[in-house]
């Protein structure tokens, strides 16, 4: 039901905004002593119009639609075609051909092409690559750039101290290869199509199907088309398609939307901890010449993020014939200032005088962004369910010290894909041994060593934010491996850490220089992002009303600042209030906006498919 | 060459066969990239997706067959080998067959609208369509050639720029509205002819899964051009592609006074 999808602190957030006196919003509620809201005449048309949050069956433009779905069959179904799913259905197909059982594998991707949504640093750990594919190389992997050179720093205002990076420390990058993961996973499509599998892009899986007891998922089915902006039909509407599957594997990436559905509906956070983000942006640059060092890896931390602020960066220089290089920042999402702006943070960084060093003379031609998982073992929920499991970041599985997941989503969507396969055999409607498979295998040993550095940022308090981490590691993890026998908690949701405006200071950020620092905007069509204008906007809201009744007034509407993209605008009406406008044709999928919202107001749903960013092997 | 129809009442007969062509190029919202030696723009990796203008050609054929207009539709695109993906797309649509001219990446940069329509117009003479609906222009190169050329070839009447197509008042011909300059024009055009299709012709369906599906099994065939004997010699020679000027930030005055100021400054008022 719609409460219990309500977080306790935004039900506590409704409850107080009940005890305010009566107002009259945008929107014509008045908040009454006992919290409930009453419509009055609306003021303003509705912002959520998306069939998710109204139900077309009460619709009278919806009558005479025939509403009935096409059915397909098949074995297994995977959503999303980035690393985890992939690899998941090569393995399947892989085990189908040792063991001589037959299966009809789909791969729905939401992307118009494969590889189109992904958006990684990347350096890649070979590990998960080399167990599905020894032959990696000879079948043309774009692994190109070997790891030649490996440095940490620690930045200033004005000064980039080295740090040691000792082998075994988890930055230690010797045997990796610096990727464009998005032509990886491009290659690794092309591989599962040669094995049989099916590979739909530009399809959105958009809804879970349920048996008729609605205790087991029975497959997905896809999206809708041709529904206007104000909800109702168009004479291009045309119903989803369902696909009925043994098992289905859901490899959205972090904060997938039907894994929320999903870990919600089974509640398969029971017992571990809620799982905890950071936003990452990465620009692809065209060096020049003579400041390329092909095969150089650089991360580090520091400025300008303050010391309370989980965070770093990245700067990757390709091998592939022209001085590219990956230049990226993250920002953790259990940041308390609302007056942040992650995006404007990582323009000021690229000012600092060791990366402009790096990037003077050269061309910026790619930008994008999305969330990352950062929780770990203590987040990751049960992966199974009745009828299928989640891989991948999905799940979460990066290993955050070493900023590397794509071998950990891959050597889950193998292990997967044996369990599945097994459940299929066997008729068991939940592939159970997946679970026991990730915990043994190398994914786990892994994620379970590194569980207490991200963590020990928060140490004391986080009085002593980076430095704090930064000691750990150094003189705790160094030597014990992961095996000190206590596992630290994350402290909660990131939304959560959120503080009132009232309490925080805004933040004073310098203007783009448009060399080496950009607006929004413009880096926003880098990203080569579209959506049909013409559509319910999926960036849904629970309650149009909290925007303006308390995103906007308790935390300054951050929606402005975190969303890499520039889909939240708050705007000035003639009366002189404020509106949330959302341009969802802007939105890059990266999912931020549904993890930070400090109200949980936002539900993020795919939109049609073969929509969003256009990434060029980011 | 010319074709002659039977001239009788096209609702009584079995529908104009119809040649859709399509074309592969950069997807309209890619924010594009001049290659670093000028010599064109990058496409590799890039987004690439179907003409707008031919969607709705494409679009309008399909329609076509709805209405029972058209009995036959035919899909043809000139391009390299991911052309393929395009006419698959025109088949899931609705189109029933498809026809590649594959295009040797070497000669493709230099590929230019007198090579397709004559592409199209030896097409023509084998296929022997009542109608070709062409996009009015490619949004890549903005040309707006291909079907005034192919009408040219061919010999055959030419409505561009239609905004409606429907059959004549006394059911023999095609009556075209277009949109010019000066507003819309109707035009009544004789079949075998070439249409061009504009923006406000119709507004295109999606290609849904299960047609993406069931388009598999149409038929796609291919063709070289050396198999339809045409030369593809170019006759320009891009010299170079460059970015558009940086546009200068404009100045912003605070009264009248200041911009007579500032126009006699420029010398542009007395």
């Amino acid at each position: 039901s719609k409460q219990t999808m309500l977080s306790s602190s935004r039900a506590a957030l409704v409850a107080a905004a009940a005890k305010l006196p009566r107002l009259v919003t945008r929107y014509g509620y008045c908040t009454t002593a006992a919290g409930e809201r009453q419509q009055q005449k609306p003021l303003s048309p509705k912002i959520t119009t998306h069939p998710t949050r109204n139900d077309r069956a009460k619709d009278p433009r919806w009558k005479d639609i025939d509403m009935t779905r096409a059915v397909d069959e098949a074995d297994v179904v995977i959503v999303g075609g980035g690393p985890a799913g992939l690899s998941a259905a090569c393995r399947l197909a892989q085990l189908n051909a040792e063991k001589g059982t037959e299966m009809r594998i789909v791969v729905l991707e939401k992307a118009s092409s494969v590889g189109a949504h992904i958006m990684s640093g990347a350096c890649l750990d070979p590990k998960g690559l080399v167990e599905l594919f020894p032959d990696w190389q000879e079948r043309g992997a774009p692994l190109h750039t070997p790891v030649t050179g490996d440095k940490f720093y620690m930045l200033t205002e004005k000064r980039a101290i080295p740090l040691p990076l000792l082998p075994g420390m988890p930055m230690h990058n010797h045997g990796n290869y610096i990727v464009r993961l998005g032509n990886v996973v491009a290659w690794l499509g092309e591989q599962a199509e040669s094995l049989g599998v099916e590979v739909y892009p530009g399809v959105a899986a958009a809804e879970v199907l349920y048996t008729e007891d609605g205790s087991a998922v029975k497959g997905v089915a896809t999206n809708d088309v041709g529904i206007a902006k104000d909800g109702s039909p168009k004479d291009s509407f045309e119903r989803g398609m369902e696909f009925h599957c043994k098992q289905l594997i859901i490899a959205e990436g972090t904060h997938g939307h039907l894994a929320k559905h999903l870990i919600n509906r089974y509640d398969l956070r029971a017992g571990r901890e809620p799982q905890t983000y950071g936003i990452g942006f990465k620009e692809l640059w065209e060096l020049s010449e003579d400041r390329w060092r092909p095969g150089y890896v650089e991360h580090g931390v520091g400025w300008p993020l303050d010391s309370g602020t989980y965070g770093g960066y990245f700067i990757y220089h390709l091998n592939e014939g022209s001085p590219l290089a990956a230049v990226g920042f993250v920002v953790g999402l259990d940041y308390s200032n609302p007056y942040l702006s992650p995006f404007r943070e990582f323009q000021q960084f690229k000012h600092h005088p060791h990366v402009a060093a790096a990037l003077t003379g050269g061309k910026r031609i790619g930008y994008g962004a999305r969330a990352l998982n950062e929780g770990g073992v203590q987040s990751l929920p049960k992966l199974t369910f009745p009828g299928g499991c989640l891989v991948g970041c999905t799940a979460g599985m990066i290993n955050v010290p070493k900023v590397k997941g794509t071998h950990n989503a891959m050597k889950s969507g193998s292990l997967a894909a044996e369990a599945v396969h097994e459940a299929i055999g066997s008729g068991e409607i939940e592939p159970a041994t997946y679970e026991e498979a990730l915990r043994n295998s190398w994914v786990y040993k892994e994620l379970h060593s590194v569980r207490n550095i991200r963590p020990s940022f928060h140490l004391l308090n986080g009085r002593l934010g980076m430095f704090g981490g930064m000691a750990y590691t150094g003189a705790v993890w160094y030597f014990t491996r992961g095996r000190e026998p206590w596992t630290f908690s994350h402290g909660g949701t990131d939304h959560e850490k959120l503080l009132p405006a009232k309490d925080c200071k805004p933040k004073d950020y310098p203007k783009p220089d448009n060399v080496l620092s950009f607006d929004l905007l413009s880096s926003v069509a880098l990203t080569s992002t579209n959506h049909d204008h013409d559509q319910p906007p999926h960036l849904t809201l629970y309650d149009d009303s909290v925007p303006g009744q308390v995103n906007l007034s308790v935390y300054d509407g951050p929606e402005q600042r975190f969303c890499p993209a520039g889909v939240y605008e708050y705007v000035e009406l003639d009366d002189g209030s404020k509106r949330l406008q959302i341009n969802a044709q802007n939105c890059i999928h990266c999912k931020t906006c549904d993890i930070k919202d400090p109200t949980q107001n936002i539900n993020w749903v795919t939109p049609q498919g073969g929509e969003g960013p256009a990434y060029n092997g980011m | 060459y010319i074709h002659i129809i039977n001239k009788a009442d096209m609702a009584a007969s079995k529908g104009l066969k119809i040649l859709v062509g399509c074309k592969r190029v950069i997807d309209y919202a890619v924010k594009v990239r001049v290659k670093p030696d000028r010599s064109g723009v990058v496409t590799e990796g890039v987004k690439h997706s179907m003409n707008p203008f031919d969607e709705i050609a494409v679009e309008e054929a399909v329609r076509m067959k709805e209405k029972k207009l058209a009995g036959e539709a035919v899909a043809i695109s000139v391009g390299p080998p991911q052309s393929q993906e395009t006419l698959r797309t025109a088949l899931a649509m609705g189109i029933d067959r498809a026809i590649h001219v594959e295009i040797p990446l070497a000669q493709l940069e230099k590929l230019q609208p007198i090579h397709v329509s004559k592409l199209l117009a030896k097409v023509c003479e084998s296929e022997k369509p009542d109608l070709v609906i062409l996009g009015k222009q490619a949004i890549d190169d903005d040309c707006n050639q291909t079907g005034q050329m192919l009408a040219a070839l061919l010999d055959w009447p030419q409505a561009t720029f239609a905004s409606k197509i429907e059959p004549s008042q006394d059911s023999k011909q095609l009556r075209v509205t277009r949109e010019v300059d000066g507003g819309l024009e109707t035009i009544d055009v004789s079949v075998p002819a070439v249409v061009t299709s504009d923006l406000r012709l119709n507004e295109p369906r999606y290609a849904t899964l299960p047609n993406i599906m069931k388009a598999k099994k149409k038929p796609l065939a291919k063709m070289s051009p050396d198999q339809l004997g045409v030369d593809l010699q170019p006759r320009q020679e891009v010299i170079s592609v460059e970015d558009p000027p940086v546009r200068k930030a404009g100045a912003k005055v605070e009264s009248v006074e200041d911009l007579v100021g500032k126009l006699r400054e420029k010398g542009l008022v007395k």
